[in-house]
């Protein structure tokens, strides 16, 4: 039994994943929201690892590294759209590079 | 009298984490926004370090903290925010704003009134985290061996989709 | 190289993908001996990988359903339990091929015109089929995770390939942020199962689920993530935003394989984490699906009316089906998810026949997807006129097109479990969508042409229409090998 409770691991990951959830939702410069992303991804692995502590389980961990490998790629990806779009506007500075959503 | 130094690393760690967090979603600059993600990423590493996941932390710090912030703040210096810097930077969606704080805050109602015993999950199956590297090492070239390959050919389609999309000039 | 971790079960399970995985590597190598007008020459190697690939999946010796067929199991497990391969992945497989190859042969010339015929096309191509397989066979929760993200981030490359076009750029950037959104959601339900069962094996998850008491807390908030990234990635409404754009901005032959391939995968991992881990909960989710699946049809139908870009029309009416396919889950029993796994296949089929006469649309200057561009083409090109009314017969499920049988299974499966008034709603949508899908027939029939460019059928446009329209009026005409095939697939995902 870790001394500190797991359930208060899992409330801080939702409490991080929540911010990065309002950070997608309310910010119109993209590489931020490329950002709440990455917050989000590390949310789940917070609770991952809680959970593998409690467990006394690597799996968790393992499916962390998996979670930590998928978000380099998208934000590889992501950040190589952006150059694409960057590169195709060049004449209009970065406004565009702010979304109007929904 | 059991020691009340883990919690304590625990609460400040994750006082840290939050608060870096509030501060990455809420900067207008972008760069300063990758630096506040940098503390948070740490802020995490140090949690992994204190769960017995040594391996994890180390691969968060070079990876996530040593690669993909990097990566990003080469690609904000390379597009040059300055300019969307200087417009309007929320949406004006505040009011999923509110709903997710609302979500939040009933999530910390429901925490505070079932208390910590309240969420019970599954019983640990009689394992270990010790030796970490050897165990995390077992875990991916044997029970996930599958994922582990499928997870090289991600990066490949990344690297192979990052050059297509961002190179200078294609032949 | 076989060992206590890889054995050769786990190698003929693999076959197809390790082929496609070879042959992709083989397209960026050669891809840089060739001569610009000589790329084609990548599509026939990427054809070639998807022909091994079917190869070494099929009822021929050395091919995995003989292998299976020959030491008499229903099912194969693999790599310690994180896949197994019975014949709901064996049909899936199949689709993911032919939607591939379908994809592959009208691309050539679609690329050809837009300048950026390079080989990483058919590459990406083939490794996000592979993505897709693992979907279709994967009963890990890592596993399925992984699939999932090798396909969509191979999408994602795929939507904004058009790097100068800024539609390209941007429909490939609201795709990934969506996507990247909805993963990071899905992760985060997937993340909770593992800690409430101990285990990433969807199974032992299945169980853990049943011995928890009704209503917890803990196992909602895993529903509802869950819920929510699955329903992003098969279109669903409230999160279908992403759809439209990501149709209309992406390469046509981007739009033909994303809206079939990528579907259906996402379909097939709905259907696993529904029947599987999901499956003691049904009376908290069935509510959320049907709810969605109302909505999805509603927004769909409703938006596709007053469409004037056929590809955002598709994509509309992609959403619309992804709805009807949703009321498959709602009934549930066999006769619902026989319908769905049909309607997958057809849909692949009318689909890809549809965009291919849309692709062959693109001539110089003319982009060829509004629906002015489409006036008069009785008169410019009656083959491809009449191949379009057939497919878009077959999407709004007029018999005897393969699109009736679909739907006719689906609604059947609505009525035997007493969904009568969802079985209503539907039956009007279809009524509505064919308003819609005759706005371009009246367009291609009734208005007099614009120009004379004529949409040149290239080789291999030919061959894919050839083959789309073959399997679109034979399945609508003699349905009874696919419904036979369907109804054992879904007899062993069921038992």
């Amino acid at each position: 039994m870790p001394p500190v409770p797991t359930a208060h691991y899992v409330f801080l990951s939702a409490a991080l994943f929540t911010i990065g959830m309002i950070g997608v939702l309310t910010r119109r410069n993209v590489v931020i929201i490329l950002i709440s992303i990455e917050l989000m991804l590390n949310a789940v692995n917070i609770n991952l690892v809680a959970f593998s502590n409690l467990l006394q389980s690597v799996n968790g961990q393992a499916f962390a590294i998996f979670v930590i490998v998928d978000a380099a790629a998208e934000a590889a990806v992501g950040l190589g759209i952006v150059i694409a779009l960057f590169r195709n506007k060049e004449t209009i500075q970065a406004d565009e590079i702010d979304l109007m959503k929904w | 009298m059991q020691s009340v130094l883990p919690s304590l690393f625990f609460y400040a760690l994750a006082t840290m984490i939050l608060v870096s967090a509030v501060v990455t979603i809420t900067r207008r600059n972008a760069v300063h926004s990758v630096i506040w993600l940098i503390s948070t990423l740490l802020g995490i590493a140090g949690l992994f370090l204190h769960q017995h996941a040594e391996f994890l932390a180390a691969v968060q710090v070079i990876v996530y903290i040593g690669g993909i912030t990097v990566l990003f703040l080469f690609v904000i210096m390379l597009v040059n925010l300055d300019e969307a810097a200087k417009k309007k930077q929320f949406a004006g969606q505040w009011k999923i704003v509110v709903i997710c704080a609302g979500a939040l805050l009933a999530e910390l109602g429901f925490f505070i009134f079932k208390g910590a015993e309240g969420f019970y999950f599954a019983e640990p199956a009689g394992g270990s985290l010790q030796p970490n590297t050897q165990l995390i090492a077992l875990a991916l070239y044997r029970d996930y061996l599958l994922p582990f390959e499928l997870a090289s050919l991600l990066l490949l389609v990344a690297m192979i989709g990052a050059v297509v999309l961002a190179k200078k000039d294609l032949k | 190289m076989l060992n206590e971790y890889f054995s050769s079960v786990d190698l003929l399970v693999l076959k197809p993908a390790i082929l496609l995985t070879l042959f992709a590597i083989g397209v960026l190598l050669t891809d840089l001996m060739l001569e610009p007008e000589q790329k084609y020459l990548n599509a026939v190697m990427a054809l070639a990988g998807v022909g091994f690939a079917a190869y070494s999946l099929g009822p021929w010796p050395l091919g995995l359903q003989h292998q299976m067929g020959m030491a008499g199991a229903d099912a194969l497990e693999a790599f310690r339990g994180a896949v197994i391969v019975d014949s709901f992945g064996i049909y899936f497989m199949w689709l993911f091929l032919i939607a591939a190859a379908l994809s592959i042969l009208i691309s050539i010339r679609y690329l050809e015109i837009e300048g950026e015929h390079r080989g990483e096309y058919y590459a990406i191509m083939l490794l996000a089929t592979v993505g897709m397989m693992i979907l279709a066979i994967g009963m890990d929760l890592i596993t399925l995770f992984m699939g999932l993200e090798l396909m969509v981030i191979s999408i994602y490359i795929l939507t904004g390939y058009l790097r100068r076009d800024r539609r390209s750029n941007e429909a490939a950037l609201k795709y990934l942020l969506l996507g990247a959104f909805s993963s990071g959601i899905l992760l985060y339900g997937m993340s909770l199962l593992y800690g409430l069962s101990g285990s990433t094996d969807l199974r032992i998850i299945a169980s853990s689920i049943s011995q928890r008491p009704a209503g917890d807390p803990l196992v909602l908030i895993a529903v509802i993530t869950i819920c929510g990234g699955l329903f992003f990635k098969i279109g669903a409404v409230p999160f279908h935003q992403w759809l439209p754009d990501a149709y209309e901005g992406a390469p046509h032959c981007v739009t033909a394989f994303m809206s079939v391939g990528p579907k259906a995968a996402a379909f097939a991992l709905l259907i696993r984490m529904f029947l599987v881990p999901l499956a003691s909960v049904r009376d908290v989710w069935l509510p959320l699906v049907i709810g969605v699946a109302i909505a999805t049809m509603t927004i769909g139908n409703l938006a596709a009316i007053t469409q004037s870009n056929v590809k955002r029309m598709l994509g509309y009416s992609a959403i619309s089906h992804a709805g009807y396919m949703l009321l498959g889950i709602v009934s549930g029993n066999e006769n619902g998810l026989k319908g769905i796994m049909i309607y997958l296949m057809v849909y692949a089929f009318m689909n890809l026949g549809a965009m291919a006469v849309i692709v062959a649309m693109r001539r110089k200057d003319i982009i060829g997807d509004e629906i002015d561009d489409f006036a008069g083409l009785v008169y410019k090109s009656p083959t491809a006129a009449v191949l379009m009314l057939i497919f878009l017969l077959s999407l709004a499920g007029i018999p005897p097109t393969a699109g009736f049988i679909g739907k006719y299974f689906i609604f059947l499966s609505l009525i035997e479990t007493g969904h009568y008034g969802l079985a209503v709603v539907a039956v009007l949508y279809v009524a509505v969508s064919l308003y819609y899908y005759f706005q371009i027939v009246t367009s291609m029939f009734t208005r007099e042409a614009t120009d004379n460019v004529v949409p040149a059928l290239s080789p291999g446009i030919r061959l894919a229409l050839g083959v789309s329209l073959a399997m679109t009026l034979f399945i609508g005409l003699y349905p009874n090998p696919i419904i036979e095939v369907a109804g054992n697939t879904v007899a062993s995902i069921l038992r």
